[in-house]
């Protein structure tokens, strides 16, 4: 056995993550220990999704791969550790603090700098760069901070029109300020598009309501009367009124401590290294932005990954070497479709173009073919650049007879169906062939995109390949027999949201009527609640009406929890968390008549357990007499509105969340979906509440509410997303009524919001526009629906316990209907009951028999 | 209501347990013959079924709460603790979720004879092993 040999990564971005996780992944016999030295003081995170930190996201969301990589033991991470030098004769390297780290082999991971063009005002405060988490936090509060100082909309200009400062562009708006982009080119994006392809951009951006002003060299930055960053002054003479600049003027390798170091360095910086990732100095690797590769640095995280697996490789004794850099790049900026890929300029000698333009709708679209007019060579793709998934990997294959085809909008016609050969790359920023995603499916036995992305990394970082990677596993799975099913089971081939329409139009109401129509057989423990859940969206009639009892789980059927026992727990509603003295004494009273264990559930309201079958009713009588009623925590339904205290006590609340968490959850109270639903309401931004843990979460602003979707608790915790900011209570209740509607209508059995959301073609964007913009037609529908819910609410319990036959249902035995249970056996713990243990049983240890006190009324 | 059977019974004899009206369809009904627990199901054919009403992978006696349904052409009921799917004609567990049952328990129910007669349900305990 050698011994473990050392590695220090100096740098602590998504390059040095992709190192580290590889290394971990594909050294199994644990060679090398990675020491992982970062200047940020947080672990990697995806710079390249920085822009959505604006849309809701927190840091947190931002993170890579997951957190068990860090408490590796094999592996060591450093926050806020930026390295100063680096000794390559005693091979270490010491950190700011002077803290000295010993290395085997040192690689470095240091990125780039977002570089300012050198300008009077460049360092006045309000003038920002654009590269790391605290860059745009700090950018946030400075807009958010000026806006109420202002008191008027706060004047943003981006200086760059490439990439990122379109990005930025967004998300000053997305910041509320308005904004307008400075560019020295004669066009935005001119590394990536032509001419023709600049003029629709500049169009799609103005529709935005973007500024762009282009071919404009500024000057200097002119400070206001208090310091602040006030004007802009141009070459040409003219100016602009300014409250906040960004630089998005290009980024400059980070090669100081190379430098310093006496590496080679580029003509145009970076660190020099071989196609093997190697520098001059056999110790030392560079990877990523840093790295000055075939004669220059890239800065795009496909190829940094590429070399961060070729330096794995490579210390693990391969021989893989760097195969030129992919410069594909698509504009991730909403409502603006802007690709370009491979050789969009048309520079192989001989390339034909191949352009279509649409200037009235924005749309223009090149492809560049060899002179035969059949290989594809690259393209640029504008106002609808649905194609670029598809394209991209076919780079270098035969398009076929008439590659015009792609040309065309999406849906206008036949889109040949080119099978992509297995070099193909498909994932750009994972370095994923089709081949790897085929293999996934047939050798590593991957059925759904879950699976696939796991295994082979694909569509894990930008996601503009997962409509690709989906069509190639969905192939695949065909072609070996499996059939992509979303099948209810074995009685009904559609899956729930098909089913749904399908008895929505029939207008069916009965379980035998639904199967003989539409399914087989007699129905089974799967098919028969979701349709009972259907039937109950859609009819707003009692769970247990018509044949419908026999549909339910036990839960539904008895309107309680089934506990290990077989008895049940009982749970009343308790909305928004507030209760009554007297209902909390109620509890308290019932539970010592019937000998039950209370505990505070994790939903802010009261449980009782070890309540036997024929002991419900009577239970429930007394509750429902008291004016309590049933809280469905039985049911894949709403659970819970969870509360804060709000402002009516706390004295930070801005808003009274404890009326509306009441609201909320009588509002939604006993409606029926594919799975349960809980909602949380905070009254200030501290969000006691944990709304974002919730399916909606509603937080309290100085001017109304923000309403945050699809959070999830459970196995995979999932934080809400932002749906619509600062809005009053009518316009709450609307936009949850639409989304969970729309939800109910749509998602899979047992599916929760979470994962409906993020599988939802478009995600939660193409979801705001069904429900804030009706882009399917339905929001009249949607409200008509939710209105006949909330209209036609009952108590589940007290129909019950008006209903002589229902309530025959409630019997121990049909022979005995009074007797209990003999098989329950109890012991004392801590002052109240629980179920005896097999041992306890066997030991004949202190048992309870089930009591049977009966406090009938 | 009909007899009940709370008198230790004869193996061979059968036990009324209920009428038949008594029965909802794909509605189980739990009954205590003798000191055993049966669960008991009428199923939109008509037909009745009885298996125990012990659920081996619980240890609760809880399958008359269970959800009835078909695998292929056999009546199935499944339970309500763990999901697991048992034939109603031999009582073999069809879906055993990955699952073990508890120590000292069969996987395969125990299936009773049932007939109806005059409208009376009744159950045929199996002779003694
Ligand atoms: C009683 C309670 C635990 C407690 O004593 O605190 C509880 C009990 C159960 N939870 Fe829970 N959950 C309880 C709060 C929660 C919470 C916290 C919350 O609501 O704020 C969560 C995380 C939040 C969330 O749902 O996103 C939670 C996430 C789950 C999950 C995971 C769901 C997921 O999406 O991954 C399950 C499993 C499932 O539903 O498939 C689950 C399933 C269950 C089941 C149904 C398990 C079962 O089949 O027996 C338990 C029902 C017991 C019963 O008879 O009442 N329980 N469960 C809580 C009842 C709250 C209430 O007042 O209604
Ligand atoms: C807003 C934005 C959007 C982007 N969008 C895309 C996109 O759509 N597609 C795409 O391909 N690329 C995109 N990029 C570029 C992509 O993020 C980078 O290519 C990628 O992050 C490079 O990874 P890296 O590890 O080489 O560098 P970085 O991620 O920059 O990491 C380098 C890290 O090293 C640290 N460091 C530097 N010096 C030291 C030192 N002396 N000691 C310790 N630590 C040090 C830095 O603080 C930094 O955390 C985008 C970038 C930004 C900013
Ligand atoms: S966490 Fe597990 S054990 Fe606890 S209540 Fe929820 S399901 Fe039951
Ligand atoms: S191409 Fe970016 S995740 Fe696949």
């Amino acid at each position: 056995m050698t011994e473990t040999q050392r590695i220090v990564v100096v740098g602590g971005g998504m390059v040095a993550h992709r190192f580290t996780e590889a290394m971990r992944d594909r050294d199994t016999e644990g060679r090398y220990h990675v020491t992982v030295l970062a200047e940020e003081p947080r672990a990697p995170y995806d710079r390249v999704a920085l822009t959505s930190y604006f849309t809701g996201k927190d840091p947190d969301d931002l993170a890579l791969g997951t957190p068990d990589l860090w408490q590796d033991p094999l592996v060591r991470l450093e926050r806020d550790a930026r390295v100063a030098t680096i000794d390559r004769e005693a091979r270490t390297v010491t950190d700011k603090r002077g803290k000295t780290y010993p290395y085997d082999h040192l690689v470095m991971a240091t990125g780039s700098y977002a570089w300012a063009p050198p300008m009077d005002g460049a360092d006045l405060p309000g003038v920002f760069v654009y590269r790391t988490i605290d860059d745009v936090a700090a950018l946030r509060i400075f807009v958010e901070e000026r806006s109420k100082a202002l008191g008027r909309v706060v004047r943003g200009a981006v200086i760059g029109g490439g990439l990122l400062g379109l990005e930025a562009a967004g998300a000053l708006q997305e910041l509320g300020a308005t904004s307008t982009v400075i560019q020295f080119a004669d066009r935005l994006m001119n590394l990536q598009v032509d001419e023709g392809g600049g003029h629709a951009l500049s169009r799609l951006i103005e529709n935005l309501g973007v500024t762009v002003r282009c071919n404009t060299a500024t000057q200097a930055i002119k400070p206001d009367r208090n310091g602040r960053a006030g004007r802009l002054t141009f070459a040409d003479g003219g100016e602009q009124l300014v409250d906040v600049v960004v630089f998005a003027t290009g980024v400059r390798p980070r090669d100081e401590l190379g430098r310093e170091a006496g590496l080679t360095i580029g003509e145009r910086g970076g660190i020099v290294v071989d196609d093997t990732c190697l520098t001059d100095d056999p110790d030392i690797s560079a990877i990523g932005e840093v790295a000055c590769i075939q004669g220059a640095c890239i800065g795009l995280i496909a190829p940094g990954n590429t070399m961060a697996e070729i330096a794995v490789d490579r210390l693990l004794g391969g021989t893989s070497t760097f195969p030129g850099a992919d410069t594909s790049a698509k504009l991730k900026l909403l409502g603006v479709d802007v690709a370009s890929f491979g050789d969009a300029f048309a520079q192989t000698p001989g390339a034909l173009e191949l352009v279509y333009a649409d200037p009235v709708a924005g749309v223009y679209k090149k492809l560049v073919l060899t002179d035969d007019a059949r290989t594809l060579l690259g393209g640029i793709l504008v106002g609808d650049a649905s194609a670029y998934a598809s394209l991209r990997p076919m780079v270098g294959s035969d398009l076929g007879a008439d590659p015009a085809a792609w040309l065309l909008p999406e849906g206008s016609g036949e889109r040949p169906s080119v099978e992509l050969p297995d070099e193909a790359a498909v994932c750009s920023c994972n370095n994923v062939s089709a081949g790897a995603i085929r293999c996934a499916v047939n050798d590593e036995g991957c059925t759904d995109l879950a699976g696939v992305k796991a295994c082979t990394k694909a569509g894990t970082s930008c996601g503009s390949c997962l409509p690709l990677v989906k069509k190639i596993m969905g192939a695949e799975l065909e072609k070996s027999g499996i059939e992509v099913s979303n099948a209810l089971c074995e009685h009904f081939d559609m899956s729930r949201a098909q089913l749904f329409s399908a008895i929505q139009v029939s207008e069916l109401r009965t379980f035998s009527e639904i199967i003989e129509r539409f399914g087989a057989g007699r129905g089974c423990d799967l098919c028969k609640p979701a349709i009972g859940s259907i039937l109950a969206s859609l009819y707003n009639e009692h769970v247990l009406a018509q044949d419908r009892a026999a549909l339910q789980d036990t839960n539904d059927r008895v309107m309680a929890n089934m506990q290990k026992d077989g008895t049940y727990s009982v749970v009343p509603r308790v909305p928004g968390g507030e209760i009554l003295p007297e209902h909390l004494i109620l509890i308290g009273k019932i539970a010592q008549d019937f000998g039950l264990y209370t505990k505070i559930t994790g939903g802010q309201r009261i449980d009782m357990f070890g309540a036997r079958l024929e002991q419900l009713p009577s239970i429930w009588k007394r509750l429902v007499d008291a004016g309590m009623e049933s809280g469905h925590a039985y049911g894949k339904s709403l659970r819970t509105v969870k509360s804060c205290v709000g402002s009516t006590w706390c004295r930070y609340g801005v808003q009274d969340s404890v009326g509306m968490a009441i609201a909320l959850e009588l509002r939604y109270r006993g409606l029926r979906s594919p799975h349960k639903l809980k909602l949380g309401v905070s009254g200030c931004a501290r969000e006691c509440a944990e709304a974002r843990g919730k399916d909606v979460g509603v937080i309290a602003t100085d001017n109304g509410w923000n309403v945050y979707v699809g959070g999830n608790g459970g196995f995979t915790p999932k934080h809400a997303q932002l749906l619509v900011e600062d809005v009053d209570d009518e316009t709450v209740f609307q936009v949850i009524d639409r989304y969970l509607m729309y939800y109910i209508r749509t998602a899979d059995r047992l599916e929760r919001t979470a994962p409906w959301q993020e599988e939802h073609e478009g995600g939660l964007e193409a979801i705001r526009q069904v429900i804030m913009e009706d882009s399917l037609g339905i929001c009249a529908d949607l409200d008509a629906h939710m209105a006949r819910h909330i209209d036609s609410y009952e108590d589940e319990w007290k129909a019950v316990l008006n209903d002589p036959e229902r309530l025959a249902q409630f019997t121990s035995f049909v022979n005995a209907p009074d007797q209990p249970d003999p098989s329950l056996a109890y012991v004392e713990q801590r002052g109240q009951r629980r179920p005896a243990t097999p041992s306890e049983r066997e030991s004949g240890a202190v048992l309870i028999a089930p009591s049977t006190l009966e406090v009938r009324s | 209501m009909t007899t009940t059977a709370s008198a230790p019974h004869d193996h061979t004899t059968r036990v009324a347990v209920c009428a038949y009206d008594r029965l909802t369809p794909d509605l189980g009904v739990a009954a205590l013959v003798g000191d055993t627990q049966v669960a008991i199901f009428r199923l939109a054919d008509g037909t009745v079924h009885a298996v125990q009403n012990l659920c081996p992978f619980s240890g609760a006696y809880v399958l008359s709460r269970g959800i009835t349904g078909s695998k292929g052409d056999v009546p199935t009921i499944a339970s309500p603790i763990y999901k697991q799917v048992f034939s109603l004609l031999t009582g073999e567990c069809l879906v055993t979720m990955d699952k073990e049952p508890k120590p000292g328990l069969s996987t395969t129910l125990e299936v009773f004879a049932v007939d109806v007669e005059d409208g009376v349900v009744h159950i045929t305990p199996p002779p003694p092993a």
